[in-house]
């Protein structure tokens, strides 16, 4: 009897899982390890992770890395990569730093320049992939050497930016009342986070919406599940991939400001390795190279999950600059293969 | 009457044939190359025997430092055509391999006692086998992951893109190694009397290795085949996984002995310069070669000759000072130009225009 | 013909002319569709169907020609799928057209309905309710992947279905379905007429076409034959003008090649014992002898494909014996069961049998290449002249042995995957589906030489949906039902009625099973 009762439960849940999106399932898992992941490290680490300002801080830090990987996630889903995320981001602060400290101009007229050059790549790089067919591998490759490359025609030397108006928004903190804590010398300090986190979290609120309820978000599924099909659907794929590199080439102009912002300087080395940490967050976060899979919100928690493996790889004393490469890597091959075996035993349950 | 117009037709055709060649690319984008600097300055192309700060005689000129310079990338460049043809995509963790392989051969020339010792600690063979060694693991590694797992390959390199050159900061505790004998130089300079820059040869004999592989097992046809549909290579015996692999492996090779040219060149190893985006340069060669990048049919002599043209227009703009952080955005441009040129759709508009205008002018001839 | 042209006619294709490089796929062909019928369009593979389908449906250009439909007063330009579907032409293509990774509700309203929003709860409930009513077995939130590929098909009907359109193109919808599923099709077919929609019925399937259809247009190579009520036009003559000459051996080509004699005719080249392999096959034991042609018959997914593919090494193995000559190997992966003179034709010639990129002469020296191994290449000499052997052999149309095996049709892709299997010179050949999606003439080439081949002492096993084809070819069937081998069928036995009784299954017991 209660055999049969187990099977029935276990039928159950084969059968959930058979029917599962393979978006949702990969959603699932990366949430379920971010949060052992976190609620471990509280557990065993203590310390630093039980205080709300050290989440808070990741968000802070990890800001550009949202946006740049929601853009980057998008055009994974239709079936693109973009890997010159790192070097607009670099670009952007460059342009930035010297529009504002050699060229004495307002921050408001620097974002615009952020938005022109994201906006400029996405279009270059949208139309090439798009309407010339050309693969976006090599085009957005061409596009990071170009943006590395005039990061230095734009200045050679890195510098911080002294513009004051700048500095006073680099440093405006918004309070969350509540989630203060008392440091070592008793004093209360309040939790806070910056600008930028703000402007993450709505593209990734406004991006999510986009790809679940709106038909362009729709079509980047449909065009990255099988390019073929979503033609023969009656769906502009040209255009849509179109949309998708535009898009990542804004959010990483936004993204690249928002690292700017955060950092406050202007250097031919920042923003190093930026995509392939957007694309590790992605596929953290379950995003599939292959494209038609992942979720923005995945995304979210991928950066998170990345940035709280490094945190608890150096709290446990590991300080050596070595181990946190080692240890992303790990955590990035570790979901791979997640992802590998999951998706098979779900193909072989359905074919069974 | 019907002959000489067969006879044009055939020259015509064997016009098209060799423009739809894929190793047209990589020759027109290399001629191209090669004229415009004949016009800019014919000097370009000089070669001069001048006597090196050690005494011994060696060649110098554009044209040897490019085959000199381009070896690491023309090596690279065979294992990753393989790589791309067999698995569908691309190895980005070629440029850490370098760095482990390098600090494993740093590490094992130097022993354990000290990281500048005066003398080698191990013959320079076994220091190069322990590279291959740790090349070819990271080449299983990958393997492993791609075609087992059946993980993207830019996805599954990623994790040693991402590891590789903490790796081999781990391999020597991050200190820097020196090798301070003169012999261990010979890879990657010259070897005293032969006034021909050794990685040169070291090329070669790399391409002759690979063409003798091409010609007497059947990897290249394994290797198409397997690119192009795996499931009905299995169903005709082949083994995808194990080819995939061997693809892999032999791109290790291929890393090890580019890393033994890059430590050798300078004697000693920077792990987070070494080898900087050399990856990206590799694939581009493949892609200049006109190799599709999700696999299948490959060229690997076409790739290599990519490979050339990217070094051709690197030593081109250094001639012209541009400064070697801004390099970069020159090879975009150049980059951007090819493939569009070279783009199918570009091709048919090209085509097609082409049709239209001798259409008109068949047409006037007519009128 | 214009006798033919009624007053309702919605679609009127006129003199349309298309060419691939080195090809007319289509010279001048005309074609047109009334309200509410339903007009199979014939012709051998590369006759130009397909070309005349995706003209129409704006996947090619066509080069000159022109295309009027009802309610316009001009011809109307048709240059991508989406102008198709404006206009009123749906398609469901014989491979499916849908994205794997959507629900089942997204692939039927995707990409065409207006607006920036995705309404879920409105999307989801109207496929609900189509899908019921066209009584398709699947839900409206189930990703497309995890149905089967001919619940897969009926999505994709269901969605063209309800796109309101006045031309409905099946191109060989038919093709992966099993009869009940064809039965359930036909009924929303005629169902369709009734509403007044103009369908056009792709099918290789001459019983489907004189079941179901009221006109017929028949193309060869490229060029129209005719259009005929079908009523005017029978059977062999249908044959005859798709041919394009009288074809008088349809009827039975057995009696044509003398029967293997030699005297080890009677002994078991291959036995099986309680094979099965993971593939979800019930365990079973089989035989063939020395130049006998054998089948497996059965239901789409009733496992005769699994099968032979255990026997074979394809599907991984988990017990059971193979016995060749009467001594046990060991089948673990295909290259074993080659080593082991068996060969294997796939059924899906697209996914497990060609190598598309590859040249017609590397992928006829394929297999016989694995077989030589790693360090022994073919000479490029060597290769040119086995495949210029079978090209001969074979008759396979091709511009050269270079040209890549994508490029050919059909017909002549199958030609080149046999030739591959027949310059390993096996001594147990087994065919998966030789005959599916390919024309009559080339069908009945293979059948021909399936028997020449027992003949001369080949064992072959030979699986097809169509019974007839079976009848005609093999000497003893096994009969297969949900995954399980249930009777074994020769001599008197062999007979339309008979197999239909075993598949079905008498047996009550069975039948719980």
């Amino acid at each position: 009897m209660s055999t049969e009762k187990t099977q029935n439960t276990k039928k159950r849940i084969s059968s959930k899982f058979q029917n599962m999106t393979d978006t949702n399932l990969l959603l699932t898992i990366t949430v379920v390890v971010f949060f052992v992941m976190y609620i471990g490290a509280m557990i065993f680490q203590g310390g630093a992770f039980l205080r709300p300002q050290a989440f808070l801080n990741i968000l802070n830090s990890q800001a550009a890395l949202i946006i740049a990987a929601c853009g980057m996630s998008i055009v994974m889903i239709a079936g693109g990569i973009d890997i010159s995320v790192g070097g607009m981001a670099a670009l952007v602060s460059m342009s930035c730093a010297v529009y504002l400290d050699y060229k004495g101009g307002n921050v408001f007229v620097s974002l615009l320049i952020a938005l022109a050059i994201g906006l400029a790549f996405g279009l270059v790089q949208g139309a090439l992939v798009a309407y010339l067919e050309i693969q976006p591998f090599i085009v957005t490759l061409a596009g990071m050497f170009f943006a590395r490359g005039m990061t230095t025609i734009v200045n050679t030397e890195p510098f911080n930016v002294q513009n004051e108006q700048f500095v006073a928004l680099k440093n405006a903190r918004i309070v969350i009342p509540g989630l203060g804590s008392t440091n070592r010398n008793g004093v209360y300090v309040d939790a806070y986070i910056e600008i930028g986190v703000v402007v993450a979290l709505l593209v990734v609120i406004f991006f999510f919406c986009l790809l679940r309820w709106s038909k362009l978000g729709r079509r980047f599924y449909a065009v990255g599940g099988n390019s073929q099909s979503a033609l023969m659907l009656g769906i502009n794929v040209k255009r849509t991939k179109f949309y998708a590199h535009l898009i990542c080439g804004l959010l990483a102009g936004i993204g690249g400001f928002v690292y700017f912002l955060h950092i406050g300087s202007g250097s031919p080395s920042h923003a190093m390795g930026m995509e392939m940490n957007a694309i590790a967050s992605s596929i953290i976060g379950g995003t599939m190279l292959t494209g038609g899979v992942g979720n923005i919100i995945g995304t979210f928690f991928g950066v998170l999950s990345l940035s709280t493996i490094q945190n608890i790889v150096s709290s446990a004393g590991l300080g050596e600059a070595w181990w946190t490469g080692i240890t992303v890597a790990a955590m990035l091959c570790l979901f791979l293969v997640i992802q590998s075996v999951v998706m098979a035993r779900k193909k072989k349950i359905i074919k069974g | 009457m019907q002959k000489t117009e067969k006879k044009k037709l055939t020259v015509k055709d064997i016009l098209k044939n060799i423009v739809s060649r894929q190793i047209f690319i990589p020759i027109a984008a290399l001629l191209a190359l090669v004229l415009f600097n004949l016009i800019m300055d014919p000097g370009f192309f000089a070669v001069t025997l001048k006597t090196n700060s050690a005494g011994n005689p060696v060649f110098t000129g554009n044209l040897i430092t490019i085959l000199d310079y381009g070896s690491e990338l023309a090596i690279l460049a065979i294992g990753m055509t393989l790589v791309t043809a067999a698995a569908g995509g691309q190895d980005i963790s070629v440029g850490a391999g370098i760095a482990i392989s390098g600090s494993v051969i740093l590490r094992v020339l130097c022993g354990s006692t000290t990281p500048w010792p005066d003398k080698m600690q191990a013959p320079i063979i076994v220091a190069f086998l322990a590279g291959c060694l740790a090349a070819v693991l990271c080449g299983a590694f990958n393997g492993v992951l791609v075609a087992y797992f059946k993980i993207q390959p830019m996805v599954a390199t990623l994790i040693l893109y991402t590891a590789g050159r903490s790796i081999a900061a781990w391999v020597n505790l991050n200190q820097l190694p020196i090798v301070n004998d003169k012999s261990f130089g010979y890879f990657g300079n010259i070897i005293p009397g032969i006034p021909i820059p050794t990685p040169i040869f070291i090329t070669a004999a790399c391409l002759i290795i690979i063409a003798l592989l091409m010609k007497f097992t059947t990897l290249g046809l394994y290797t198409q085949s397997v690119g192009i549909n795996e499931s009905s290579s299995r169903l005709n015996g082949l083994n995808p996984i194990l080819i995939k692999f061997l693809a892999f492996v032999i791109l290790g090779l291929c890393v090890a002995v580019a890393g033994l040219i890059k430590v050798s060149r300078l004697s000693t190893i920077n792990y987070s310069v070494i080898a900087k985006d050399i990856e990206m340069d590799a694939i581009l060669a493949v892609a200049l070669g006109g190799n599709v990048l999700s696999g299948g049919k490959f060229n690997i002599a076409a790739s290599v000759l990519g490979a050339y043209v990217i070094q051709f227009l690197t030593t081109t703009l250094y001639k012209y000072d541009v400064r070697s952080d801004a390099l970069p955005a020159y090879k975009a441009i150049v980059v951007i130009v090819l493939v569009v040129l070279s783009a199918p759709t570009v091709r048919r508009y090209l085509n097609g225009f082409k049709k239209k205008l001798t259409l008109r002018l068949s047409g006037k001839e007519v009128g | 013909m214009n006798a033919l042209v009624k007053e309702n006619v919605v679609l009127e294709m006129k003199n349309i002319h298309m060419g691939f490089p080195g090809v007319k796929a289509l010279q001048g062909v005309d074609f047109s569709l009334c309200e509410g019928e339903i007009h199979a369009l014939m012709g051998e593979n590369g006759a130009g169907k397909s070309t005349l389908i995706k003209v129409l449906t704006g996947v090619y250009e066509k080069d000159d020609g022109e295309i009027f439909l009802k309610g316009y007063d001009k011809a109307v330009s048709i240059r991508s799928p989406q102008d198709a579907q404006k206009v009123g032409i749906s398609t469901v293509y014989q491979e499916i057209t849908l994205c794997p990774n959507l629900s089942v509700a997204e692939n039927m309203y995707i990409g065409r309905t207006a607006g920036l929003g995705q309404n879920w709860k409105k999307m989801n409930s109207d496929a609900e309710k189509l899908l019921r009513s066209l009584d398709v077995p699947a839900t409206a939130t189930q990703q497309l992947s995890s149905c089967s590929i001919a619940v897969q098909q009926m999505v994709a009907i269901a969605r063209a279905v309800d796109m309101d359109c006045k031309v409905l193109i099946l191109d060989e919808p038919t093709s992966s379905l099993d009869d009940q599923e064809v039965q359930k099709l036909f009924v929303l077919m005629r169902n369709l007429r009734e509403r007044g929609v103009g369908i056009i019925f792709v099918t290789h399937f001459l019983d489907q076409v004189y079941e179901v259809c009221d006109r017929i247009t028949v193309l060869r190579d490229g060029k129209l034959v005719g259009a005929f009520d079908i009523k005017d036009l029978p059977r062999v003559q249908l044959v005859a003008k798709m041919l394009g000459k009288d074809l008088d051996d349809m009827s039975d080509i057995k009696s044509e090649g003398a029967a293997y004699e030699g005297k080890d005719a009677h002994t078991a080249v291959l036995e099986t014992e309680q094979l099965v392999s993971d593939a979800g096959i019930k365990p079973f034991d089989f035989h063939i002898n020395k130049g006998e042609v054998n089948g497996f018959t059965g239901l789409l997914g009733s496992g005769r494909s699994e099968c032979v593919r255990a026997i074979f090494g394809a599907d991984r193995v988990v017990g059971g014996t193979v016995k060749k000559n009467g001594k046990v190997i060991k089948i673990a992966k295909p290259l074993d069961a080659m080593k082991n003179g068996i060969a294997y034709l796939p059924e899906d010639r697209k996914l497990d049998g060609i190598v598309g990129d590859l040249s017609v002469r590397d992928n006829i020296i394929l297999a016989l290449q694995t077989l030589k191994g790693f360090f022994k290449p073919i000479s490029k000499a060597q290769a040119y002249k086995f495949a210029d052997e079978y090209i001969k052999l074979l008759d396979i149309k091709t511009a050269s042995a270079d040209t890549p095996i994508k490029s050919l049709s059909g017909g002549n892709q199958q030609k080149v995957i046999l030739a591959r299997w027949l310059l390993t010179h096996p001594e147990y050949l087994i065919l998966d589906e030789p005959t599916r999606g390919i024309d009559v003439g080339t069908k009945v080439d293979i059948q021909k030489l399936v028997l020449k081949l027992a003949s001369e002492g080949m064992s072959v096993t030979f699986i097809s949906s169509e019974t007839d084809e079976m009848l005609r070819t093999c000497s003893r069937l096994v009969v297969m039902r949900d995954r399980k081998v249930v009777g074994e069928l020769s001599g008197e036995q062999l007979t339309q009625n008979m197999i239909m009784n075993t598949i079905a299954g008498g047996n009550r017991d069975d039948a719980e099973n």
